[in-house]
């Protein structure tokens, strides 16, 4: 099994592809609790950071992957660089192709811009988020962590909660976790909602309480504050009175709920500080099995093959 | 002088006086002079044996973009009056949203003498309905009229201001000229780049409702109740548009519409892998609207088809989806996408099909043309409908490529095109490329 050249969405992924990067990130999160944390598999590789939006996290991520994987990166911000000179993006991908690059991973903030890119380059291309569309790798460090916590995905249930309308982190979920054999659920405003999301399999709670009362799992969305600003809420006080995730409504549940969210957080606003700092959190697990998932995607894309992964992860000691 | 010509032996189909016969045509000092059989040629005339294909009024296109002035890369007057005289078309009208917008009497008179160097298909300038198109002022109505204009829009964008609509309805009026609308409510259309459903969901893209649409058809209708204005709404993409539209009919509203190839053959899944030849305004919508619109178009709720053609240059469409200008070039594929579904399907008869792309047209803007009617000007396109051919956007006259329709198997082209007797596209001749 193989993942072809880019990874660009879950959308058409097999379950048995998704399964396989969970299973090569295993081997590789033991690489980075050793004091050497540097394995030999992609020694020679080049791979460049294409990022036209801002992004601290998943950059920081992706660079310690590649680093750790003896990647030799470039960071390429759109910021200061001839992307902000009026470059279109086939140019600026064109122009790094023919320094000879073996990979590139992308963030845009137009949905489809990894595909774009893809067709048209030769190198592998990995999405790092594109528009509203998806963010793979998100997901997949997301499931990782639902996987390490319960045990096991299928069966359990995970609402993904907020600002589901704008959010590719919420789409890559979905696909995933559907996949995986998860009952998924959204939980906010109807004014944050995607038309149709009912048609891709997931069950729509109008009130927080609702989804605490259903779930396994919540996955606590980013609230970004240019949607009050533009009209989807009436303000930030409201929305965390209506749908923060706070202890006193996860009081009400009779299980322990698993509390996840893909990061940076506003605290009192979709999450309440004792919720994101309390004990069911696993919001700085993800963060870890982040660098983990991203090992084994850029692992698998160079050709790197599922049973090597812990042959490579001995390589240097 | 130009030749006389002899049209021998082929199916006349006339939607104007309802023929659908079998004959000859005689054109003759740039009209019709004959329609019968066994018409016999006068001296020195060119005698074409068009046995198995069809005679018919040459089409007519409501709505087109070309680029001149301002994009000439894109589009001039002359290379698109081309692309149509290669689709079968006699006439076209070109929109206003040029660069400076043709929103005077000089810009008008300039469209004018442009199409008459060209000497292919005839171009019929359309007015601005404001100045700049920006909504605010009325533009010379009577001297663009004067100058040949033959409908005003600001069309490109929406007319926002009801007061600036309702006023540009009262004072066509005084002309006897249409105020062609592109429906869309600006405010709920914002940053939308295709139709709001599922696959703009999954696809992560932001969707233009149908009620933007349809916000904007009421209003429209509405409007024209009340001033007893003519307006015609542009490229109607939604079926809730369709219902508003065969309402107000059925109460005697001077509303026509019009509905293009593309929205009457394709549906939002068209944009799927971001597809940026399926991003246009308005956007390709549902499996009902798409049979809803050719329902209508069937009924005569939308009046005719027009192409929409908009020519933009490659690599303009060559982005990621969001960031990709909206709309294709339609002028070369227009028939023969229709015929293939429409009538392929069964839903309309060749000559049915043929009415909504020539008296159809002609009536609504008022226009020479769309009929075979002996004594009027010599108009005409042969069609062969049995013609397979398949799409390669390379062979195209226009300037640009931009269409979704690159490697469709489709069925019917032009052979021969005549404006005002001349011959302006023959197949098995073609004429040398104009300087």
């Amino acid at each position: 099994m193989s993942l072809g050249k880019d990874l660009t969405g879950l959308e058409h992924m097999t379950a048995g592809q998704i399964r396989l990067i969970l299973d090569t990130a295993e081997p590789f999160k033991a690489v980075s609790e050793r004091p050497i944390k540097k394995v030999p598999a992609l020694r020679g590789k080049t791979i460049v950071n294409l990022f036209f939006e801002a992004s601290t996290r998943t950059r920081v991520s992706f660079e310690f992957a590649e680093k750790r994987l003896s990647a030799d990166t470039v960071n390429v911000a759109a910021t200061g660089s001839s992307v902000s000179k009026g470059e279109t993006l086939v140019d600026t991908a064109r122009n790094l192709e023919a320094m000879r690059i073996d990979m590139v991973v992308i963030r845009h903030p137009s949905s489809g811009a990894a595909e774009f890119l893809g067709n048209r380059i030769a190198s592998n291309v990995i999405n790092a988020g594109d528009g509203k569309h998806e963010h793979p790798t998100q997901a997949l460090l997301d499931l990782l962590t639902i996987r390490d916590k319960h045990g096991k995905i299928e069966g359990l249930k995970v609402c993904l909660v907020g600002d589901v309308l704008h959010s590719r982190v919420a789409r890559s979920n979905l696909w995933g976790l559907t996949k995986l054999g998860a009952e998924v659920a959204v939980c906010g405003p109807w004014t944050l909602m995607p038309r149709g999301i009912e048609e891709l399999g997931v069950r729509v709670f109008g009130r927080i309480e609702e989804a605490i009362e259903w779930a396994d799992v919540l996955n606590v969305l980013r609230l970004q504050l240019e949607r009050m600003e533009k009209g989807f809420i009436p303000s930030l006080r409201e929305y965390y009175r209506v749908f923060g995730v706070t202890p006193e409504r996860l009081e009400r549940s009779p299980r322990a709920i698993t509390i996840m969210h893909p990061g940076p957080m506003n605290r009192g606003v979709e999450i309440d500080s004792r919720v994101a700092d309390g004990p069911h959190s696993v919001i700085l697990d993800q963060v870890t099995n982040g660098v983990a998932v991203r090992m084994a995607v850029l692992y698998l894309l160079a050709g790197g093959r599922a049973e090597l992964a812990d042959a490579a992860k001995g390589g240097s000691e | 002088m130009s030749q006389p010509i002899l049209l021998q032996g082929g199916r006349i189909v006339d939607p104007s006086r309802d023929m659908d016969q079998a004959g000859d045509v005689l054109i003759q000092d740039g009209k019709i002079a004959g329609v019968g059989r066994g018409l016999t040629a006068p001296d020195g005339a060119l005698v074409r044996n068009v046995t198995g294909k069809v005679i018919a009024p040459g089409l007519i296109d409501l709505h087109v973009h070309l680029r001149e002035p301002g994009n000439e890369d894109e589009e001039t007057v002359a290379s698109g009056a081309r692309a149509a005289a290669a689709g079968g078309f006699t006439a076209i009208c070109a929109m206003p949203n040029t660069d400076p917008v043709t929103d005077n009497q000089a810009a008008v008179g300039f469209i004018v003498r442009q199409s008459g160097r060209a000497g292919l298909a005839r171009v019929h300038p359309i007015g601005a309905v404001s100045i700049g198109q920006k909504g605010e002022r009325l533009a010379e109505f009577g001297e663009m009229v004067g100058a040949g204009a033959v409908a005003v829009s600001d069309d490109g964008k929406p007319i926002v201001s009801s007061h600036l609509m309702r006023t540009a309805l009262e004072y066509a009026r005084t002309f006897g000229i249409p105020v062609a609308d592109h429906c869309e409510d600006p405010t709920l259309a914002a940053g939308g780049v295709m139709h709001e459903g599922l696959v703009a969901t999954r696809l992560g893209l932001k969707g233009i409702p149908a009620a933007a649409e349809e916000i904007m058809v009421a209003r429209d209708v509405l409007l024209a109740e009340l001033t007893g204005g003519h307006v015609h709404l542009c490229h109607i993409s939604a079926r809730g548009s369709v219902a508003i539209i065969r309402e107000a009919k059925e109460r005697g509203v001077r509303v026509t519409a019009e509905a293009t190839p593309h929205h009457l053959v394709l549906t939002d899944v068209a944009c799927e892998e971001y597809d940026t030849h399926a991003k246009m305004n308005p956007p390709l919508r549902e499996t009902m609207d798409v049979e809803a619109l050719q329902g209508a178009l069937k009924e005569g709720v939308i009046d005719c088809i027009a192409s929409d053609h908009a020519p933009h240059a490659y690599d303009e469409k060559e982005a990621a989806f969001d960031d990709a200008p909206f709309g294709i070039v339609g002028l070369e594929t227009a028939f023969a996408v229709a015929q293939t579904d429409l009538v392929g399907s069964g839903l309309f008869t060749l000559p049915e099909l043929i009415r909504r792309m020539t008296t159809e047209p002609a009536r609504v803007f008022h226009l020479p043309g769309g009929t075979l009617a002996p004594g009027t000007v010599a108009d005409i396109v042969v069609l062969d409908p049995a013609a397979k051919w398949t799409v390669d956007p390379a062979t195209f006259h226009s300037k640009s490529r931009n269409t979704p329709f690159t490697g469709r198997a489709l069925t019917g082209r032009a052979l021969l095109t005549i404006v005002a007797g001349a011959i302006v596209h023959d197949v098995e001749s073609p004429p040398t490329a104009q300087a």
